[in-house]
């Protein structure tokens, strides 16, 4: 039995499925059954989240062996079977995802008017789909949740999401699908050779180096599409502007974590000779995507366009801290990933909070909000300088780990990602400075409301949480800290073996 | 004498034989209670296929085994689930005649025949007793000129198919000196060499039964014989007589000709490979649904055949989970297809769908699990149907075959999601009528199976490997 005593990552996996399944069976006039959905999915993602908080208190920080394991048969003859379970890597996702999705449900009470019952349930459905993509410990349940997210965002996207909804729906799902049946056949070809998709066990087959070339681009298909790298980042914006607060919310919060967790979980380990000889490849593709997006970012005109360029550079400082392969370099990456679900999903619930009144992401729509809402201006600030990683906020310390990471393997990437802050900078103020500074020239403004209570209830944590990983991020770092030592010690291990047999 | 054995088809038979006289006896029409009969009937038939023991019979014509088994019961549930979804349908239209359910029954003992030949002679006997009753009921709309076309296109081009088979096995026989499928193996596993008058034989019977099952470069009947058919018609050829030609396909080349797969691995992964392209982007532009669909049922054969390219133990395995699931969310497509209907009237185009999602969510739900289950997500049913065939196709290296099924099935994904979106994002057309109570039933039960698939998959598979198994010997 685990360390909590009962199934505790399948009850955080399934839970949200059966308060889905209460909002379904709610019946009468469509306002009474908005309410109750609402407040059923907003109870029922707390619960999920509270029970989460065990994974905090119980977790061993000093194993980096998986943990609250659970185990069912289920094709035991083909080696497949339901096995979940925890390491560092995965553990703060878990809590991630469970932490941000009674935000979302809260930030959508008002915002989300028509089919409230749909979307709630279509929201508990995907954070069931994202837990159990952390949790999963076998290949083909991975799988099975990975491409399931795709289901219920579509909904979300094109049901309630803006004037373009049916492109960004369709070019997100049809992207992301195209990269991942290409893994599925990877997976299906060390299904097959190794007889056994339990990760575990997989970690113990060593892939023959002729294959793992082929094996490394039919991951990189799936994982740079939903990273996303450059230059297959396109269909980011378009869904991030298309689709609701919420719904960017949970796309920048958490779906775009699940690329680089694959890369972590199973290209580093699995491949590991592949992933030090396109490591160059990697790093190129994220400079490019850390330059260029930051670029891109400068120039666009639409509050939700900017921060999702501003996600893809963030990504390409992720990516280039997988690679690195060191401590360093991981434990930043992981932090980044972290940092950013927490600060970007704040920035998007700022634009939703404008959006919300005023109907326009355009800036130009904007300007002088601070003499209007100083409240939220300050809310907004605090996130805007934790993008752009003001020492003391959370994107700092990942992003300052990564570029000591990437230091100690080439200096030049450790310059482009450098390069990366500082554009960030630029784009993050001169945005700040159009919206919130300057002259109140549109009159409407005026007739502004401040933050509600609601909303300080969704953005109280989140401040909370950018300034404690900013402030006091040992906690944080202390539970990857094993898994990350493993992990490179693995690597360096398979190195030494492939160096020794290359003799 | 061992006709014992072949109980199940006798039975279904006579019965047939006692419906058609008592069907026609009364002075009023009795299609309900003639429909319930031959549901009845074939329920029988499944009991009696369950309790089966094995072996062959009637002088080595007929064959039962593990596999003629979870074929046959395949076929007798689709079979009895198309004419429940004809009996709302056929009554509205005016086509509520007896003889409907009648010609589907005597078509299902031809397909039980068919799954159970062991003998060319009686391969041919059965794939006729099903087509003739097909040809019948794809015109059984007499007065709708497009249900008469159907009708009269699906019997030239089937005839044409017929007499291609008919000829291939001549082509066999006068090169082995035999018809029977052991036999035949004896002859072909002595390595005398193969001559190339049993080569062309065996592509003239591949030929013939890839236009029953609809494969490139064979399908060209398909969009219009499912487009002018009426709907519960199109549904049963969707399902019923594609699972008993993929039977047979799988029988014939498996069977006798085991020992020359080399032969027509080629001949199968071509028409595999053109059926998944095929079905992939001609649907693309389809505005009526019925031809959407029968671009699509021509993809999914390219899947299912998919396993029969590869030709050993996992690969059957795949091709007969594959057949089960695409039975399974076909029916309940064509289910919702059936009950469109506006203000009494039977509409197909797809934008008739349009906002379906607010006028009536629960089909609406039913068809987007049963679409997002056609393009292969994940956790639906189809998405394991799909990952057994492409499992077989990576283990034995048929990578060509393996990303290419993968390719199309994205560019597939792209037509299924079009009606997600179409019922989901679009304003409401209007309402559609509320579905009759039988129809929902068959929703409700094929969009459970495919949604609860992954929690029980075991049962499924175990018996699709001991039907596999048989085959191989």
């Amino acid at each position: 039995m685990n360390a909590a005593g009962f199934p505790l990552l399948s009850l955080l996996t399934f839970l949200p499925l059966a308060g889905a399944a209460i909002i379904l069976f709610v019946r009468g006039e469509e306002a009474v059954v908005a309410r109750n959905a609402r407040w059923t999915a907003l109870w029922t993602s707390l619960l999920v989240f509270l029970l989460s908080l065990i994974l905090w208190v119980k977790f061993d920080i000093s194993s980096a062996g998986f943990q609250f394991e659970e185990k069912l048969s289920w094709l035991p003859e083909f080696g497949v079977g339901y096995h979940m379970g925890v390491d560092g890597i995965s553990v703060l996702f878990v809590l991630l995802s469970t932490a941000l999705t009674p935000l979302c449900i809260l930030a959508s009470w008002e915002a989300i008017e028509t089919r409230v019952r749909e979307y709630m349930v279509a929201f508990l459905i995907l954070e069931t789909m994202m837990v159990g993509m952390f949790a999963a410990l076998d290949f083909i349940i991975f799988y099975v949740f990975f491409e399931a997210v795709l289901i219920p965002m579509f909904l979300i996207i094109g049901v309630w999401g803006g004037p373009r909804r049916v492109y960004a729906a369709f070019k997100f799902f049809l992207y992301t699908l195209l990269g991942s049946v290409l893994m599925l056949l990877a997976i299906l070809y060390l299904w097959y050779n190794a007889g056994t998709t339990d990760i575990p066990e997989l970690f113990e087959y060593q892939v023959p180096r002729a294959a793992q070339t082929w094996i490394f681009f039919a991951f990189l298909a799936s994982f740079a599409v939903k990273v996303p790298m450059w230059p297959v980042h396109t269909w980011l914006p378009d869904a991030h502007v298309e689709a609701p607060t919420a719904g960017s919310v949970i796309l920048a919060g958490v779906l775009l974590k699940m690329g680089a967790y694959g890369f972590l979980r199973f290209t580093l380990p699995l491949l590991p000779e592949a992933s030090a000889e396109f490591a160059p490849l990697i790093f190129v593709l994220s400079v490019v995507a850390v330059v260029y997006t930051s670029l891109v970012a400068l120039a666009q005109e639409d509050m939700k366009k900017l921060i999702a360029y501003s996600s893809v550079a963030h990504m390409g400082i992720v990516t280039i801290g997988i690679f690195t392969i060191n401590a360093q370099g991981l434990s930043g990456a992981l932090f980044t990933m972290l940092a950013h679900g927490v600060v970007s999903g704040a920035l998007f619930l700022c634009v939703g909070v404008l959006y919300d009144r005023v109907h326009s992401r355009d800036i130009l729509r904007y300007g002088g909000v601070a003499k209007i809402m100083p409240s939220y201006a300050m809310v907004f600030m605090l996130f805007t300088m934790a993008s752009v990683g003001l020492p003391g906020t959370a994107n700092f310390v990942g992003e300052f780990l990564v570029i000591v990471g990437a230091w100690r393997i080439n200096p030049w990437v450790a310059f482009g990602g450098a390069l990366g802050m500082v554009l960030g900078a630029a784009y993050m103020l001169y945005l700040y400075r159009r919206v919130i500074f300057g002259k109140i020239t549109k009159k409407d403004l005026r007739a502004l409301l401040d933050l509600s209570p609601r909303e300080y209830a969704v953005f109280a944590p989140l401040i909370l949480l950018a300034l404690w990983m900013g402030v006091y991020p040992q906690p944080f770092l202390d539970f990857f800290e094993a898994s990350v030592a493993a992990l490179v010690q693995r690597h360096e291990a398979a190195m030494s073996v492939s160096r020794l047999a290359g003799m | 004498m061992t006709w014992t054995l072949a109980l199940p088809e006798l039975a279904l038979a006579c019965a047939g034989l006692v419906i058609l006289v008592a069907g026609v006896l009364p002075k009023q029409e009795t299609f309900f209670p003639v429909s319930m009969a031959c549901i009845g009937a074939l329920l029988l038939a499944a009991v009696l296929v369950l309790g089966q023991p094995e072996g062959t019979a009637l002088g080595g014509h007929y064959v039962a085994d593990a596999f003629s088994g979870f074929m046959k019961l395949l076929a007798i549930a689709a079979a009895a689930i198309g004419i429940l979804l004809s009996l709302d349908y056929n009554a509205k239209e005016g086509l509520g005649r007896f003889e409907f359910p009648l010609l589907m029954l005597l078509g299902t003992i031809g397909m039980m025949v068919m799954i159970s030949a062991n003998d060319l002679l009686s391969l041919y006997l059965g794939l006729e007793l099903l087509s003739l009753p097909l040809y019948v009921i794809a015109a059984f709309n007499r007065d709708n000129a497009r249900s008469a076309e159907a009708g009269l296109k699906y019997f030239v081009l089937g005839a044409l198919a017929s007499g291609l088979l008919l000829y291939g096995s001549s082509l066999v026989y006068g090169f082995a000196g035999t018809t029977n499928f052991d036999r035949l193996a004896d002859a072909f596993s002595a390595d005398s060499g193969v001559t190339a008058g049993v080569i062309v034989g065996i592509v003239f019977v591949i030929a013939g039964l890839a236009f029953k099952v609809s494969a490139v470069p064979f399908h060209m009947w398909t969009p219009d014989v499912y487009e002018g058919a009426p709907t519960p018609v199109t549904a049963f050829f969707a399902a019923a007589p594609k699972v008993a030609a993929i039977a047979l396909l799988a029988r014939v080349l498996i069977g006798p000709f085991g020992d020359l797969a080399a032969q027509w691995q080629q001949v199968i992964t071509l028409v595999s490979l053109g059926s998944m392209i095929l079905g992939g982007f001609a649907a693309i532009g389809q505005r009526n649904i019925k031809r959407l669909m029968a671009y699509s049922s021509i993809g999914h054969v390219g899947y299912a055949l998919m396993g029969l390219a590869v030709a050993n133990d996992i690969g059957l395995r795949g091709l007969l989970v594959y057949m089960a699931i695409y039975v399974a969310m076909n029916l309940g497509t064509f289910a919702v297809l059936i009950a469109m209907r506006r203000r009494g009237r039977a509409v197909e185009q797809v934008e008739d769908l349009a906002g379906l999602g607010r006028t009536d969510l629960g089909m609406a739900v039913w068809m987007a699990i049963f679409m997002f289950s056609m393009a292969g997500i994940p956790p639906l049913a189809g998405f394991f149907g799909k990952l057994y065939v492409f499992l077989a196709a990576v283990q034995a290296g048929f990578w060509t075959l393996a990303v290419v099924g993968v390719l199309t099935s994205v560019v597939s994904a792209y037509y299924y999601l079009r009606i997600v979106k179409v019922m989901f994002f679009d304003a409401p057309a209007g309402e559609l009528d509320p579905a009759p109570a039988s129809l929902t039933v068959v929703m409700a039960a094929s969009g459970l199976f495919t949604l609860f698939f992954v929690l029980w998959p075991a049962p499924l598979l175990a018996a699709a490997q001991a039907a596999a198994a048989a085959l191989l010997g």
